[in-house]
């Protein structure tokens, strides 16, 4: 037995002569909680697709579970659960009509049992013969989940599944998946919230089809040697201005009334900050680089790729 | 390969129907369309089995003659609307649905009648509208007295004392696929029922799934092709079925249409039928990218279909292109041998050489629909 889950190596996919997904190696361990980052149209959604089987590469191979992407693809959805991005289970059909479709669908036998705990379980006992489209947002993603883990998949590949959710209702979500990969699930899931990404063990982040950084989250940040200044005072929106297009600063951010400067180079970025001391009125201090500054970071590295 | 499995298969089919309960406005549309078409087709179309148009081919013109000419009017049954000059001329009339009936009155038949040599009259019928014909055959026997009491008096009374009559009225019914009758309307609104529910219908239902990202999930659990598409199809089986039994039913019971053949034959073609369809409604899903482009597709299917197979205009009347364009069409050949069926009393024998064209391209168009459909968002 391997003890990766997923091991896939220079997976491409091409949309016309568009390359969306290009020569991803990815192995995400057994058990292990492993984020997937990246901006909008990065190429998430299809690699995910090509781990379930859903899309077939144009080049690479790998394995799911051990079986492999484009030929066992059979095998490997009795034992995935996808969550799509967009929900899509059927609104038309009731809570109950969902789950037992699913049970049924993985041949399942005590239906009405299974489907009663995990009623139970998602506290919608009550509310079983609602129609699934007059759900909120947050109760459908649960809805979703409870659909996915159903049939005791391997792992769980979820597609930004807290999009559009409420922070408790996120919260319990994340415990949820926790508590599963506690279970020795793994659990593969895509976001583009950085409290989610640090609640992974691991994290890739990818950028126009190509892998950027991986690893921890301390090591994706350490990795970028970014450095970052806290500016604050009287003068923030006038420093603004100066920096702006300083080819020293990696990125800048307003943070309420507080400038986040940061760049590769600290020394060079201290001698700006001390250039503008005798100019305006300021404090600066020293401040841990954020996940956010550093896929900031990535992502221009990418663009200019 | 996946074990078929019959669980998974009737959880498919449960859910299809569950959502077809819940969407009003295609249950609707599911009895109405039906039910509108055969209205409103049935009472466009004269109802009334009295003076049906007639054509008079007539080769010898004396009182004789004459007199049986005005008994066919006085009957009711008949007017005279057409004089023909030439068999050729009649037949075409009656192929083109303009007259019901030819009369043809042969050379010297006022001769042979007073030598007593029996002669016969011929009445061609257009068998296609069977109930307007039992009408009027039935009156022959009247037209043969009011003659017979009229012109067999004085130096021809003679002819009356006979015990056989003087000439006899032959009834020779020919079946015409081409009149625009009730008759010959039913069988091809069954038909184009069918292609709109099986085309359009399983189309869109197939692309709105897509475009909700249902299928998405569909084809992420484990699930055959085959299960996916039998799952997808079945309910249509079902409504196409109720359609055409609605169609069936409501033309006899208002419009007093009746099924000569056996309904069992005719309802095994109808499956066929179906199946072709349904087979093309799922192959226009996986070529089209949203409903839009399959309503389309869709159309750009029923179109030639309303006027190339002979539900609309004569397919006889129709140039060699369009006939050998209509011939690629499923809808063709169904509604040959709906008619054979219904208006003919056909059997299996009579209706093989427009039932292999239909297999053939049922086959055709499943092949291609299993080659085209994938499991993967491709
Ligand atoms: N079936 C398709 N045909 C053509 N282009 C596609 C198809 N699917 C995705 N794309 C394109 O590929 C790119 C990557 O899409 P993908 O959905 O994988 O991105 P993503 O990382 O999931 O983005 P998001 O964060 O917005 O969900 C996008 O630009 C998208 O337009
Ligand atoms: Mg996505």
């Amino acid at each position: 037995m391997t003890k990766w889950a997923i091991d896939v190596k220079n997976l491409t996919k091409h949309f016309g002569d568009r390359v969306v997904v290009n020569n991803i190696s990815l192995q995400v361990p057994k058990g292990k909680i492993y984020g997937f980052l990246g901006p909008n149209g990065s190429g998430k959604t299809t690699t995910i697709r090509m781990l379930c089987g859903l899309l077939t590469p144009d080049h690479g191979e790998g394995t799911c579970l051990g079986y492999d992407i484009c030929t066992q693809t059979d095998l490997i959805r009795k034992k995935v659960g996808y969550m799509t991005q967009k929900f899509s289970f059927w609104e038309d059909l009731t809570i109950r009509e969902n789950l037992e479709f699913v049970t049924n669908i993985y041949e399942m036998d005590h239906v009405k049992q299974r489907v009663d705990e995990a009623l139970e379980k998602l506290h919608l006992t009550h509310r079983a013969n609602q129609l699934a489209g007059t759900l909120s947002g947050g109760w459908k993603q649960r809805l979703a989940l409870a659909a996915c883990i159903l049939h005791q998949p391997e792992i769980l590949l979820l597609d930004e599944p807290t999009a559009g959710v409420d922070p408790k209702a996120r919260r319990e979500f994340w415990d949820e998946i926790n508590q599963l990969s506690n279970q020795g699930l793994t659990v593969l899931v895509s976001t583009h919230y950085m409290d989610e990404a640090e609640r992974c063990h691991e994290i890739i982040y990818i950028a126009y089809g190509n892998i950027m950084a991986r690893g921890t989250v301390a090591q994706v940040i350490a990795e970028t040697k970014l450095k970052t200044f806290e500016i604050s005072g009287a003068d923030v929106p006038l420093l603004r201005q100066k920096f702006e297009h300083n080819s020293d600063i990696a990125t800048m951010a307003l943070f309420g009334e507080n400038l986040h400067i940061c760049g590769t180079n600290p020394t060079k970025l201290q001698k700006l900050i001390e250039a503008q001391k005798t100019l305006a009125q300021f404090q600066s201090k020293e401040i841990e680089t954020s996940l956010e500054d550093a896929f900031i970071y990535y992502l221009n590295k990418a663009k200019e790729n | 390969m996946f074990r078929f499995s019959f669980q998974r298969l009737r959880a498919l089919i449960r859910k299809e129907f569950i959502q077809l309960k819940r969407d009003k406005t295609t249950l609707i549309m599911i009895i109405m369309l039906p039910v509108m078409q055969l209205m409103l087709f049935g009472y466009a179309i004269n109802m009334d089995p009295k003076h049906l148009s007639t054509a008079v081919i007539s080769r010898d013109n004396t009182f004789l003659t004459r007199s049986i000419v005005s008994a066919f009017e006085k009957s009711d049954y008949f007017n005279i609307t057409h004089k023909a000059s030439s068999d050729a001329q009649g037949k075409k009339l009656l192929q083109q649905g303009r007259v019901l009936f030819v009369i043809t009155i042969p050379e010297n038949f006022t001769r042979d009648v007073i030598h007593g040599n029996r002669p016969t009259l011929l009445l061609q019928a257009d068998a296609s509208d069977p109930v307007s014909i039992i009408g009027a055959t039935s009156a022959m026997d009247g037209i043969y007295q009011s003659v017979a009491q009229k012109e067999f008096n004085g130096s021809l009374a003679y002819l009356q004392n006979n015990a056989t009559p003087a000439f006899s009225i032959q009834v020779q019914k020919s079946y015409n696929p081409e009149g625009f009758t009730r008759y010959n309307i039913v069988p091809g609104l069954i038909g184009m029922v069918l292609v709109f529910t099986g085309v359009m219908m399983t189309s869109l239902a197939l692309t709105r799934e897509r475009e909700r990202g249902t299928m998405e999930n569909l084809m992420s659990m484990p699930l055959a092709p085959l299960e996916i598409m039998i799952g997808k199809i079945m309910p249509f089986i079902f409504i196409g079925m109720f359609q055409a039994t609605l169609i069936l039913l409501i033309a006899n019971l208002l419009f007093e249409i009746p099924v000569f053949g056996s309904l069992s034959v005719l309802f095994v073609c109808m499956f066929l039928f179906i199946i072709c369809n349904l087979a093309l409604g799922f192959f226009i899903s996986t070529i089209a990218k949203n409903q839009t482009q399959a309503l389309q597709m869709s159309i750009f299917v029923l179109l030639p279909c309303l006027l190339l197979t002979g539900f609309m205009f004569p397919f006889d009347g129709m140039p060699l292109w369009a006939q050998a364009l209509a011939d690629m069409f499923p809808l063709t050949y169904f509604i040959r041998i709906t008619r054979a069926i219904m208006l003919k009393g056909a059997g299996w024998a009579e209706i093989l050489p427009d039932l292999w064209p239909l297999l053939i391209l049922m086959s055709v168009i499943t092949f291609f629909t299993v080659k085209a459909y994938k499991n993967t968002l491709d």
